[in-house]
């Protein structure tokens, strides 16, 4: 999952390439499973909510015969949100839908990985189970496809 | 004198009470819930999110519920709702390239790399309705096979490698995609508007036009070169960040409709390409915006305009069914001035026509 995003970003620099990746797993995360994530998170700082949650609109683009000029597919709804902890960290969050809490807590879990101290605890407790329950759908989804591939055979036909 | 009336707000107010009550039937029944529809009814969650052109499956299915299964009105429930909400941005294009792939054929090879790979369809289906379905037998998982994870790339670059086939569709240098969410539309349009108008057009007008090139009006001699259906991340750039950001992933189905070009004067032959791109799992849809976009660029390709499914004003200005069911349904309201004002007139032309045959009747006894 990481080596993917890493994969689609062609500038910035290497931490921004983790932190691109880190959003990515919390953007993905469901809201249940990132509500349970903050309850069993120990040392919960002092959180002010700078920027929403508010959900608005995305518009999809995709591109002309599937790699050529832009065009306007349709929208989306997102929803984002900005927080400050208590020591001052600021974290954005931004994600598909309109889970509000999840993408508040989702902010909050960026600032805390921005935090040297916090990063590894974040990494461990938070983005590895994410990261384990998306590649376990990922790897299961791509297994139910390749059940469905066709192997064609061929019938041979004539006396001889 | 126009004197207006008023009247009718008990009846209204009782009718939307009755339309609650019939919308939740039969108090016995348990009421549906939206992840259930979400999980069950997915093909018409999907077509609300392709038509109301808001990828957003818990409000498709609240739209489906609230207006009892009605697609189009919930379709139109979607795009009301869609003003409400803000724009954060533009996303950056999708790859279909990269997409993690739940459905992929193609008509035009039998192997390709990644192979042909069926996954949910209805085809093959023999089409019986199935009784079992109506109690709740428990339904087995579905069948894995363990593959290495392979590229598959899209059947049209395998084909452009050597010329074959025209490439991905380029707009003019510093074009940017237009966007008929902001702008009204203008005649004649560039292919990205169309794209966009195709894609929240109505599934049932554009089969119809679809199924007409196929009959001889603009013929163009399809083959699906390609079907994929699967999940596609989506990636926003915003001012707080110098990266991109993943929003997360939404399911997506591509066509790639490849058609014969006999070539001109200055392009040798080569196949040409219809291009769909539709929210959610929605082939039929796909293929029909694939057939609609290619018979929509005669002009483009200096192909002679002689069919409706070519003209691109007739099918852009009535492929939309919020707009379409706007203009045919509100001939219901009322319009008691406009009708007694014809009325009059039908009885004055009446009074005319008689006093004029009676004049004709005299006219010819005074000849005689």
């Amino acid at each position: 999952m990481i080596k993917e995003d890493t994969q689609s970003t062609e500038t910035g620099s290497a931490p921004d390439l983790q932190r691109k990746a880190a959003m990515a797993l919390l953007a993905q995360a469901t809201a249940p499973e990132i509500a349970a994530l903050w309850a069993g998170w120990s040392d919960k700082p002092e959180i002010e909510t700078l920027r929403g949650p508010e959900t608005g609109l995305v518009m999809l683009r995709g591109r002309i015969g599937g790699g050529g000029a832009p065009f306007n597919l349709g929208e989306a709804t997102v929803t984002r949100a900005t927080v400050r902890l208590g020591n001052g960290a600021v974290g954005h969050a931004y994600a598909l839908g309109r889970h509000r809490e999840k993408v508040r807590l989702a902010a909050v879990f960026d600032a805390l990985w921005q935090q040297p101290e916090c990063r590894d605890a974040v990494e461990r407790a938070v983005l590895a189970p994410i990261a384990d329950r998306l590649e376990r759908d990922r790897t299961s989804k791509r297994a139910e496809t390749a059940a469905t591939k066709v192997d064609f055979f061929t019938m041979v036909r004539g006396d001889d | 004198m126009y004197v207006a009336v008023k009247g009718g707000e008990a009846a209204i107010r009782n009718a939307h009470k009755l339309l609650a009550d019939r919308r939740r039937g039969d108090r016995d029944v348990a009421p549906i819930q939206l992840d259930q529809i979400v999980e069950q009814m997915s093909l018409a969650v999907d077509r609300v999110m392709a038509e109301g052109s808001l990828y957003d499956p818990e409000l498709a299915a609240l739209a489906i519920k609230q207006a009892r299964g009605d697609l189009i009105e919930a379709i139109f429930l979607v795009r009301a709702y869609r003003t409400t909400l803000p724009r954060f941005g533009y996303t950056k294009a999708l790859e279909t390239a990269q997409m993690q792939i739940e459905r992929r054929i193609s008509a035009t090879f039998k192997d390709l790399p990644g192979g042909q790979l069926l996954g949910p369809t209805f085809d093959y289906t023999h089409r019986l309705l199935d009784p079992e379905l109506a109690e709740d037998a428990p339904i087995e998982a579905p069948d894995q096979r363990e593959e290495p994870e392979v590229f598959t790339p899209r059947v049209t670059d395998i084909l452009g490698h050597d010329g074959m086939i025209e490439e991905d569709g380029e707009l003019p240098e510093g074009a940017v995609a237009g966007d008929l969410t902001r702008e009204p539309l203008t005649f004649p349009l560039e292919r990205d508007l169309r794209l966009q108008a195709l894609a929240r057009g109505d599934e049932g007008f554009l089969l119809g036009l679809a199924y007409s090139t196929q009959r001889g009006y603009a013929r163009s001699h399809p083959f699906v070169g390609e079907i994929r259906i699967g999940e596609v991340e989506v990636e926003l750039e915003v001012a707080e960040l110098d990266f991109p950001l993943t929003l997360g992933t939404i399911r997506v189905t591509e066509c790639q409709m490849v058609n014969q070009f006999k070539g001109s004067a200055k392009q040798p032959p080569q196949f040409t390409r219809g291009y769909g791109l539709v929210f959610g799992q929605s082939e039929r849809k796909a293929m029909s915006m694939s057939l609609c976009d290619r018979a929509l660029r005669a002009r483009e390709l200096g192909e002679d305009i002689t069919a409706t499914a070519q003209d691109e004003e007739f099918v852009i200005s009535h492929s939309d069914n919020v707009q379409s069911t706007g203009f045919v349904e509100h001939l219901k309201l009322p319009h008691y001035v406009d009708f007694q004002a014809e009325l009059d007139l039908i009885r004055r032309m009446r009074a005319e026509h008689e006093r004029n045959r009676l004049d004709g009747a005299e006219t010819k006894e005074a000849a005689e």
